[in-house]
């Protein structure tokens, strides 16, 4: 007999109903290893939904306390949460959610320095930071590590992402060679974002990080998705993998993760 | 019963007439998916709602119902032989 227990099979029951997952999709959820980088308007609904889908150990990792200005979209924290560090804020709302499921806090920044180690134990990575020099930090390591992420990015009433599996499709620096000059684009403190496009694109990278590791149907690889919620329109725009990419391409001149400087108002807030 | 259940030789025998839906099916799912294809089931399943339900949604999986017994107890016993 299956090794589920009936509260398992209880808790679980809508996706062991499903075809595309059963028993043996929810089993390999149950023995999955994500990390989820940054607690905030993206990561907090991944990370939500992927400890109540039973992902077996969640990693959860930023070096931010919780303001009152996250909590109109950060919704795994809460206002008694202010001042705590978020990765453990966040830790606490995941574990309520499900006790089932070993969370791994980090309450650090994910610079060249950890960012291998930090992902070295798990199968599959969400990108939600907010910077530019984080997000080219992660494509580089998870392309040099052969680690499939997904990365997303929200801004105003805007949202993207796409996934990186090794060997399918194009890398972030395929799609932007390099960060674009400080101050070119405005970060989300600058330029404002609705609380629920966090919400919008952080469950399709939790949707994406569920397929990936069941097995359903077919991966954001090779295009990116955009959506414009202010005239509620979806895009998927086809990408490829460019072979002179820095990093992903046939010679690659980025061989080892490297960090650029971060803007300053994301340090001083 | 017992005879007529012992004509399509079961190999697993589940009673899911101690949950209500949706586990119902679920366990009758998980109890399919332990089988390998062509091995036969008995699930024994409670009158109305189960009885309703769980035939159709375990056809849907796409295995194939042999019987459904009527065990003259408010319960039924249907037989199933797991396909893939």
């Amino acid at each position: 007999m299956s090794s589920f227990s009936n509260e398992q099979l209880e808790r679980y029951s809508r996706h062991i109903i499903l075809r595309e997952v059963g028993v043996k999709g929810q089993d390999r959820l149950l023995k999955a290893r994500v990390l989820i980088i940054g607690a905030g308007g993206l990561g907090a609904p991944a990370a939500m939904y992927l400890a109540a889908a039973g992902v077996g150990v969640l990693g959860i990792a930023d070096a931010d306390a919780v303001e009152l200005s996250n909590l109109q979209r950060q919704i795994i924290h809460g206002t008694p949460d202010i001042g705590k560090p978020k990765a453990e804020s966040a830790r606490a709302s995941m574990e309520r959610i499900n006790p089932e499921i070993k969370v791994n806090a980090y309450q650090t920044y994910v610079s060249a320095a950890n960012v291998m180690d930090l992902m070295a134990d798990y199968d599959f990575v969400i990108d939600g930071t907010d910077n530019f020099a984080a997000k080219f930090l992660i494509n580089d390591a998870c392309v040099i590590a052969r680690k499939p992420f997904s990365h997303a990015g929200i801004i105003r009433f805007q949202g993207q992402l796409f996934t990186y599996v090794p060997g399918n499709g194009p890398c972030y620096r395929c799609i932007f060679d390099s960060p674009p000059p400080p101050d070119a684009v405005p970060t989300c403190s600058q330029a404002g974002v609705i609380g629920a496009m966090g919400g919008v694109i952080g469950s399709l990278q939790a949707m994406e990080a569920v397929k990936f590791i069941t097995g359903a149907g077919n991966l954001l690889t090779g295009s990116l998705l955009t959506c414009d919620a202010l005239r509620m329109e979806f895009r998927k725009v086809r990408l490829h993998r460019r072979r002179e990419c820095q990093v992903c391409g046939d010679r690659p001149s980025i061989t080892a993760p490297f960090d650029y400087a971060a803007p300053v108002c994301d340090i001083a807030p | 019963m017992d005879n007529a259940a012992a004509d399509f030789g079961i190999d697993l025998t589940v009673d899911i007439t101690d949950v209500v839906c949706p586990i119902t099916f679920v366990k009758a799912k998980v109890a399919l998916e332990d089988l390998t294809d062509g091995q036969v089931a008995s699930i024994r399943m409670n009158d109305g709602e189960p009885v309703q339900n769980v035939p159709r949604s375990v056809k849907e999986e796409g295995h194939k119902i042999l019987k459904l017994l009527d065990n003259r107890d408010g319960t039924y016993s249907l037989i199933v032989r797991k396909v893939g």
